[in-house]
């Protein structure tokens, strides 16, 4: 059991060695190679535009019932005009940037490790570097750009999308009045909880981009390799979210504190 | 052009090359041969640095490779095209883009030159007019001519050909045969071609190379090889298996 638990964190920690050193070599790659913004287009176009409806109807349902769970409880104690400023709250702070996430992870985290980990084991990889074109250059540094530019505007999205349907829910379904309700969303919701969304939406993108692309880059054994790259990203960087989230709602939470 | 001296790699505590010297003059031809499976195409990678040995030298024009870092070995990778043994060619990009690839990466701007020199390696590999076509589209002889036309179309000092005429019928595998002793012959190209198939062998080697077990088994003239009378080698020219029914 020791002797497990012990090998699970040396693993993880491993893990996380490789991790930093990709991302190190992305960093410097950025820096250090003309960046090929055609490609980081191609991957916003693909990646961020297409992502949009998927997230867009996880932002509106997640806001509706939350929206409706407020409700029933705030309900009871006459506290209606508050369902919007806290399902607003709840969608900036945790829900929108959380869920468009892990919608992300695997729509998108799951494409990166199956096309990267294809053109891997059918030696694509290699023939670019043949070419003296370095993979990190070429395959992760687009990605990443694409990722860190659609990350946060998703996540404003998938919020945006809750919050009109937490009112469409709670207003006109619902009854709950308007002018106090949108008195009460605006009131409350502050740029520090925009900010939040956004941050968060960011460090996602780097988690998603960086595991789905060192799962790629490490596939072998051929077609059974590419079958298991795409779940071993989506797993990993969805545990990886969550475990960030926690931190991050922590340390945030320092930076800006809730109510300022 | 290029030395290997004692290369050696092993893969998971498996040892592939133990301690393989081999060596290719400036505008000659070797021929690497030997069984499948026995680091024909892990030899090639060394040459440019895609894999990293355990313990030797890649001696690139008088350079050591070994330990340049990716970025170093660019100017490298510049004086030697490699034939990948799967052709390896991009499969999000047509025929025309896979060709263009290499020419646009060397700094080539000018769309009108990169036509005529697409068009032309695609014409030298008996596929003129298959710009169009996306990798998924082509057969598997096809595949491996449109590989050797990407690797030629940069004009590389170098070429290193992993198994050109493997899955390749016998009337193609003629014509690489010649293309490759023209390209020596022409344009001066030191090359590397490593195949099983005699023919090959017989038609564009300089000297030869049989690997086997992972040590160079033979190392020198093509009639050297045909004179041997070392079983080993009797058996891989002849092609006896050693079983019987
Ligand atoms: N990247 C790799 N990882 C692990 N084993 C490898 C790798 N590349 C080659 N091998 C092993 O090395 C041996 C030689 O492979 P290869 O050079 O492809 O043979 P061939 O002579 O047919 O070209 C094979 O047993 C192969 O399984
Ligand atoms: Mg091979």
């Amino acid at each position: 059991m020791i002797t497990a638990i012990g090998r699970t964190t040396l693993l993880a920690l491993t893990y996380l060695g490789e991790l930093g050193i990709l991302l190190g070599n992305t960093i410097s790659a950025m820096f250090a190679a003309p960046i090929r913004w055609k490609l980081a287009l191609h991957q916003i176009i693909e990646t961020g535009a297409r992502s949009q409806i998927v997230v867009a109807v996880t932002g509106a349902f997640t806001g509706a019932v939350f929206a409706a769970q407020i409700f029933f409880q705030f309900h009871r104690f006459g506290m209606d005009s508050a369902v919007g400023s806290v399902a607003s709250l709840a969608l900036f702070r945790e829900l929108g940037p959380t869920l468009t996430a892990l919608m992300v992870a695997g729509r998108v985290g799951a494409a990166i490790a199956a096309e990267i980990g294809t053109m891997k084991v059918t030696e694509q990889v290699d023939a670019l570097r043949s070419f003296g074109v370095s993979p990190i250059d070429y395959l992760v540094v687009p990605r990443s750009i694409a990722m860190m530019v659609s990350m946060p505007l998703l996540v404003a999205e998938a919020c945006a999308f809750g919050i009109l349907a937490s009112y469409l829910i709670a207003v006109p379904m619902l009854g709950v009045a308007e002018a106090p309700y949108l008195r009460n969303l605006t009131f409350y919701t502050h740029g520090s909880d925009i900010a939040i969304a956004t941050i968060k939406g960011f460090v996602f993108a780097v988690i998603i981009v960086s595991v789905s692309c060192h799962e790629g880059l490490e596939t072998s054994n051929g077609a059974a390799g590419v079958g298991r790259a795409p779940t071993r990203a989506v797993v990993i960087s969805s545990l990886a979210i969550l475990g960030m989230n926690l931190i991050l709602t922590f340390a945030l939470n320092i930076i800006f504190p809730s109510g300022q | 052009m290029i030395e290997v001296r004692k290369l050696s790699k092993s893969f998971g505590g498996r040892p592939v090359l133990r301690e393989v010297d081999l060596t290719v003059e400036e505008g000659k031809t070797l021929v690497v041969l030997g069984r499948s499976g026995c680091g024909k195409s892990v030899v090639l990678k060394h040459l440019i640095g895609l894999l990293k040995p355990d313990s030797g030298e890649v001696l690139v024009d008088g350079e050591d490779i070994i330990g340049l870092p990716e970025r170093k070995l660019t100017a490298v990778r510049r004086k030697i095209g490699m034939l990948f043994q799967s052709a390896a060619l991009f499969d999000s990009m047509s025929v025309e883009g896979n060709l263009a690839f290499p020419l646009r990466e060397q700094g080539i701007r000018n769309e009108k030159e990169i036509d005529t020199r697409v068009a032309e390696a695609l014409d030298m590999v008996e596929l003129a007019g298959e710009q169009h076509k996306m990798p998924a589209d082509l057969s598997g002889g096809m595949r491996k001519r449109v590989g050797l036309a990407r690797t030629i179309v940069g004009r590389p000092r170098c070429v290193l050909y992993d198994e050109p005429t493997t899955g390749l019928d016998p009337i193609t595998s003629d014509s690489i045969n010649h293309l490759i002793r023209r390209l020596q012959r022409k344009l001066g190209v030191t090359s590397i071609v490593v195949t099983h198939d005699m023919k090959t062998a017989f038609h564009c080697a300089d000297r030869v190379a049989l690997l086997h077990e992972g040590r160079v088994h033979y190392d020198g003239t093509v009639e050297g090889l045909k004179a041997s009378t070392d079983p080993v080698i009797t058996d891989f020219i002849e092609g006896r298996s050693g079983e019987s029914d």
